[in-house]
């Protein structure tokens, strides 16, 4: 990384503590990452990003600021941009998705919380993410427990505002959410001091719309007989659309496609055709947690799709486009974010819906069921899914597991064993 | 055609050489290091039997400390392994359990011994081997008294599910005098429980083929069978059937 040590100062980051961090960054990356074979030359901005994390992305922040902007945090795909952007603001992803977050979290949390939520509540406190110290508001939701707990504790120390996302999808829930979605342009509104009318409102949902695009995209291209480009890639330019600049990075991913697109023409995969395509469901992957994905291209599989919010659940929903005013732009908002399904709803039939369809339409020989430690929400919701996949006939191996490497063999024993088993 | 598999366990390391005529077996400790205890039972057994490494066809490494075999020509899970050398070994078994030192599994399978569904327990010491010995070793016995001790008894009901909460909990009944016999029982009963509602996510299984060395804990086995309500089937070679698997699927692979 260049040398940013003058805006961490400035950022009242805790910089030795950073360093170690920085430290072991570029060996985790390098090992999992550069090490694949005939990666897609797109991969070459999205690697830019990573081994600058903590300094060009922070920096453009710091400008827009410096120029009266502002910046806010976000931890849940119900979250709408949107709302942000049309502001004026930025909106970037919060999550911790690294061990190295985990014990600052757990000094306020108790010990059976999520991984998620510990790394993201130690980056705060241990002050050592620039993007957490950046971020002028964070914007929390009521999803699942540890969450609305963790926002009362993170309200202490930073502007937080809290949108109540609905548990149920009944009309009168999807009603309740638009009412939230006007709340939260109020909110936004008196905070940047910018008006969101239904012209920039418009114009921000296109500007959304398109990166998601882009996105779907990119995941078709994993349909093909012969995989354009890994499992790991594919995760690593989802996470990097929560913090990117939405224009720029629908710009990176139709680069990378257009040479995704001419692989798959000259019939030039990452894996063989024989590979078994693997589908991953489950609980969030944030950025640095290649973990499972990790474990299973290199036992010999290719990762085809993910349903995550680091997956489908971000991007396969559109705005409707069509709406002219603010109260109808609102509406299609509640809508298009209410079609997303997460296991914080119930019921939520929607989801394994989705995975069904997803397996035929990727052609996934099996399913892996991924669920972070503690996430009573994903692995209650593991038993339906399981159910629903027996009765479908496609396999499925349920993992559970965390952010630390210690369970790194006992996983890839699981993940060879259920690749044995799907014929390898 | 000669084949072997090499199974390096967390606690014991076992090999199994498949000649046309016969299989036999070897069993160490696997020590400090599981690469040279896998290659020093693998090269034991073989000169017992009169033969060279290059008298052999194919091995098949299995176990945890299968990655670290260099003279293996494929590493194969125990999963797979088990299930195989399980079904050669008990006919007409539709689920196999084992109970090894670090870990337990239970394996759905077919006629043939493939896997068709498994789950695996290694994140908690409670419902595996190492559980056994840490009570055993609490209670002042060994672990090959345990069955014994605990024959006819009535079980105590032991709260605690997990492995360190439950050691204190037994140290506290033995303080306050109650009978070894009836600790045990109720120890066998716990962890019977816990392998049941695991296997009981697999479905219902008519025949259950029991493997690992905790198999031969006759207190637990009648424990298993009650709760399951299935027949519990222990095959003498129950320690043996990972490398067992491993050989026959050596021998599957040159076929
Ligand atoms: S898993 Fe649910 S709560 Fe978590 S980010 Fe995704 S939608 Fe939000
Ligand atoms: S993974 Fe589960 S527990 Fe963790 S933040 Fe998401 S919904 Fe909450």
């Amino acid at each position: 990384m260049a040398d940013y040590r003058q805006m961490w100062t400035d950022l009242e980051m805790d910089l030795e503590k950073h360093d170690l961090l920085c430290e072991a960054l570029p060996d985790a990356f390098g090992g999992i990452y550069l090490s694949q074979e005939n990666r897609p030359q797109g991969m070459d901005f999205f690697d830019f990003v990573v081994a600058e994390i903590h300094g060009v992305r922070p920096a453009e922040l710091i400008e827009h600021q410096q120029k009266g902007g502002k910046v806010f945090g976000t931890f849940c795909v119900y979250v709408p941009d949107e709302v942000i952007f049309a502001a004026g603001a930025i909106s970037t992803g919060l999550c911790g998705g690294s061990q190295f977050w985990v014990p600052g979290g757990e000094k306020v949390l108790p010990t059976n919380t999520c991984p998620l939520i510990k790394a993201s509540v130690g980056a705060r406190l241990d002050k050592t993410c620039p993007f957490f110290r950046i971020a002028d508001m964070y914007v929390g939701e009521t999803t699942c427990d540890g969450k609305k707990k963790a926002w009362e504790i993170l309200a202490s120390d930073v502007p937080m505002h809290i949108i109540d996302i609905p548990q149920m999808k009944r009309a009168k829930d999807i009603d309740g959410f638009a009412e939230e979605i006007k709340e939260f342009i109020k909110v936004v509104e008196d905070f940047t001091g910018n008006k969101v009318t239904a012209q920039v409102l418009g114009e921000s949902i296109k500007l959304i719309n398109n990166k998601r695009k882009a996105l779907q995209r990119l995941y078709a291209t994993r349909k093909a007989a012969l995989v354009p480009i890994s499992g790991k890639d594919a995760l690593l330019v989802t996470q990097i659309a929560f913090y990117d600049d939405p224009t720029r990075n629908a710009q990176m991913v139709n680069k990378l496609c257009d040479e995704l697109e001419e692989r798959i023409a000259r019939k030039d995969g990452v894996f063989p055709e024989n590979a078994k395509r693997i589908l991953i469901t489950g609980t969030p992957m944030a950025i640095p947690n290649w973990k499972l994905h990790h474990i299973v291209e290199t036992a010999g599989a290719v990762v085809v799709v993910e349903e995550l919010c680091t997956g489908t659940r971000y991007f396969e929903n559109l705005v409707d486009e069509s709406a002219t005013t603010l109260d109808a732009q609102v509406r299609a908002l509640a809508e298009r974010y209410m079609k997303t399904n997460c296991a914080c709803f119930t019921p939520n039939p929607g989801r394994i819906d989705d995975i069904i369809r997803l397996v035929r339409d990727y052609k996934a020989d099996g399913v892996i069921d991924y669920n972070l430690q503690f996430c009573g929400l994903y692995s209650t919701e593991s038993y339906l899914i399981k159910q629903a996949l027996d009765a479908q006939g496609i396999p499925l191996l349920h993992i559970e597991t965390d952010y630390s490497e210690q369970d790194f063999e006992q996983l890839r024993t699981r993940v060879e064993a259920f690749l044995e088993m799907l014929g390898k | 055609m000669i084949v072997a598999g090499v199974d390096v366990g967390s606690i014991s390391t076992k090999v199994a050489v498949l000649t046309p005529e016969k299989i036999t077996y070897k069993m160490a400790p696997t020590g400090w290091s599981p690469r040279e205890t896998g290659l020093a039972t693998y090269q034991g057994l073989l000169q017992e039997l009169g033969h060279s490494e290059d008298d052999v066809d194919f091995v098949v490494g299995t176990g945890y400390g299968r990655i670290s075999l260099p003279f293996v020509s494929k590493a194969i899970t125990e999963i797979t392994c088990h299930a195989r050398g399980a079904a050669h070994l008990v006919n007409d078994s539709t689920m196999v359990i084992d109970i090894g030192g670090q870990d337990s599994k239970i394996i759905k399978i077919d006629q043939k011994g493939k896997v068709l569904d498994f789950v695996m327990n290694d994140k908690c010491a409670a419902g595996t081997g190492r559980f056994l010995q840490m009570i055993a070793a609490a209670l002042g016995l060994d672990v090959a008294e345990l069955s014994e001790l605990s024959r006819g008894k009535t079980p105590l009901t032991l709260n605690s599910m997990c492995a360190v909460f439950a050691e204190s909990e037994v140290i506290g009944l033995l303080a306050a005098g109650r009978d070894k016999g009836e600790i045990v029982a109720g120890l066998h009963q716990s962890i019977a429980r816990r392998i049941a509602s695991m296997a009981q996510r697999m479905g219902k299984a008519a025949r259950i083929t029991f493997t690992g060395g905790v198999a031969r804990n006759e207190g637990l086995c009648s424990c298993l069978r009650e709760v399951l309500g299935a027949e519990i089937i222990v095959p003498a070679e129950c320690q043996l059937a990972g490398a067992l698997g491993a050989a026959l699927l050596a021998r599957d692979y040159l076929s």
